[in-house]
């Protein structure tokens, strides 16, 4: 008996799709609410080598979900944490972890070494930067997603010439993104169930067993327990949007979804931020989102909270907004805008996850 | 006799079911996807912001597609959370 006897004695399954799971190494990115339950069952399941990054720290609002982590580990990275748990539960298989957020410049780099990705991140921005890597790279993309009682999972790019992520949206949301868990909230359930059925996916992509869904998409509804399942098409739109190399993906900004008028970069906020100390910079993020800036005076306005225009923001002449990835503030600085005539109001490329934030 | 009418049933999931405050919707009359969308935005004006993909018959379709009687359409809008 080993630990993986139950599963090898599985009719169809055996032996040697085992040892195909033992010489897999998968890339798991986001060790959120869905990355929680596909971190949790390829180890157990016995993946040889995995890798989780996530750049986020955990906060306690991510408890009802991401349910690798408890009160001991709010504050600390995400990857780690998950990494460090690995660990101490098996000691046979290979865990690393990188503890940063993915960005056009390295995405190539973490993704490259291994077999498999597993989409478990929480935005269209990283959605589809993972994407368009795994495109370039000829990585099979094991993809999932939540909005508010719905899941979608779906397996892109499993053989040359198979469906990807822009094939179904060529182009990311442009105005009025879809809103996430932060704002809309969610049962832990959701991602439980959508990022195990995800985690069953990689396992049958690796060894074969049952058909996995490539070139298909599940929805699933929670609440009334119904999925649909459709096959996908190649979109003859699709593959212009795709950077034709890793070069050119490495410089594409990724983050400024669309070209807004009102998006700005760090280096020019913190610019017209010295020059003139009327204008003001405004964190419109929830007060539980990670990492807090500290090193530059700010205000924060979350969005939930309904816009209180105060005499520093009437007395500014610009008004810089920023959130976790650049969607929800570039949302905000348009609404504002209807609001307050006469003001430049911006908002800050790729949010507190861009390289350049000011966070050191 | 009386003509057969060419009806289909139309699905609709996340922000677009929440959009158009419903789930399904039975239609009659719409021969291909360009109408089927022209009514949608006519009817449901919210869904002109929003992005979506077509399935006709459990397939996702581009472009304009035609609609057979008795298909049944799905409205699939991108998910970002996890």
């Amino acid at each position: 008996m080993n630990r993986f006897s139950r599963q090898i004695i599985l009719p169809g399954f055996g032996g040697e799709a085992q040892m195909k799971l033992q010489a897999a190494k998968v890339l798991i990115i986001g060790a959120g609410g869905l990355g929680c339950p596909n971190i949790l069952y390829l180890a157990a399941a016995g993946i040889g080598h995995i890798c989780i990054v996530d750049g986020d720290n955990v906060s306690e609002s991510n408890l009802n979900r991401q349910v690798i982590f408890g009160e001991a580990e709010i504050g600390i990275n995400k990857a780690q944490a998950a990494a460090h748990y690995l660990k101490s539960k098996y000691s046979d298989i290979k865990i690393q972890y990188v503890p940063e957020f993915l960005t056009p410049d390295n995405v190539a780099t973490f993704i490259s070494p291994y077999d498999i990705v597993v989409d478990g991140t929480d935005n269209f921005t990283t959605r589809y930067l993972v994407n368009d890597a795994c495109v370039l790279l000829g990585k099979p993309l094991v993809f999932a997603a939540i909005y508010q009682n719905e899941g979608q999972v779906a397996v892109f790019n499993a053989t040359s010439g198979a469906v990807n992520y822009r094939d179904l949206y060529p182009e990311p949301p442009k105005e009025n993104e879809i809103p996430n868990c932060s704002e809309t909230g969610v049962l832990g359930v959701l991602p439980g169930i959508i990022g195990t059925m995800q985690a069953a996916e990689t396992i049958k992509l690796i060894t074969g067993y049952g058909k996995p869904l490539v070139d298909k998409m599940l929805y699933y509804n929670l609440l009334s327990h119904q999925t649909y399942e459709m096959a996908l098409s190649k979109n003859p739109d699709a593959h212009r949007h795709i950077p034709k190399d890793l070069e050119e993906l490495a410089t594409r900004n990724y983050a400024a979804l669309c070209d807004a008028e009102e998006a700005v970069s760090w280096k020019d906020a913190l610019k017209g931020l010295e020059i003139n100390p009327k204008n003001v910079l405004i964190d419109v993020r929830e007060p539980h989102e990670m990492p807090r800036l500290t090193k530059w005076k700010h205000m924060n306005l979350p969005l939930s909270t309904s816009s209180i225009i105060t005499p520093e923001i009437e007395n500014a002449e610009s008004i810089y907004l920023f959130c976790q990835t650049g969607i929800r503030s570039l949302r905000m600085a348009r609404d504002l805008k209807k609001e307050l005539s006469g003001k430049n109001i911006y908002s800050v490329i790729g949010g507190i996850e861009s390289p350049d934030a000011p966070l050191n | 006799m009386e003509k057969v009418k060419h009806q289909i049933k139309v699905l609709a999931f996340g922000m677009v079911a929440e959009r158009m405050q419903t789930a399904t919707l039975e239609l009659e009359g719409i021969p291909n996807t360009d109408v089927l969308k022209g009514y949608l935005y006519q009817q449901f004006p919210q869904l002109e912001d929003i992005r979506f993909s077509i399935s006709v018959n459990r397939q996702v379709v581009t472009g304009n597609h035609a609609i057979p009687a008795d298909a049944e359409i799905a409205l699939l809008p991108p998910f970002s959370g996890g």
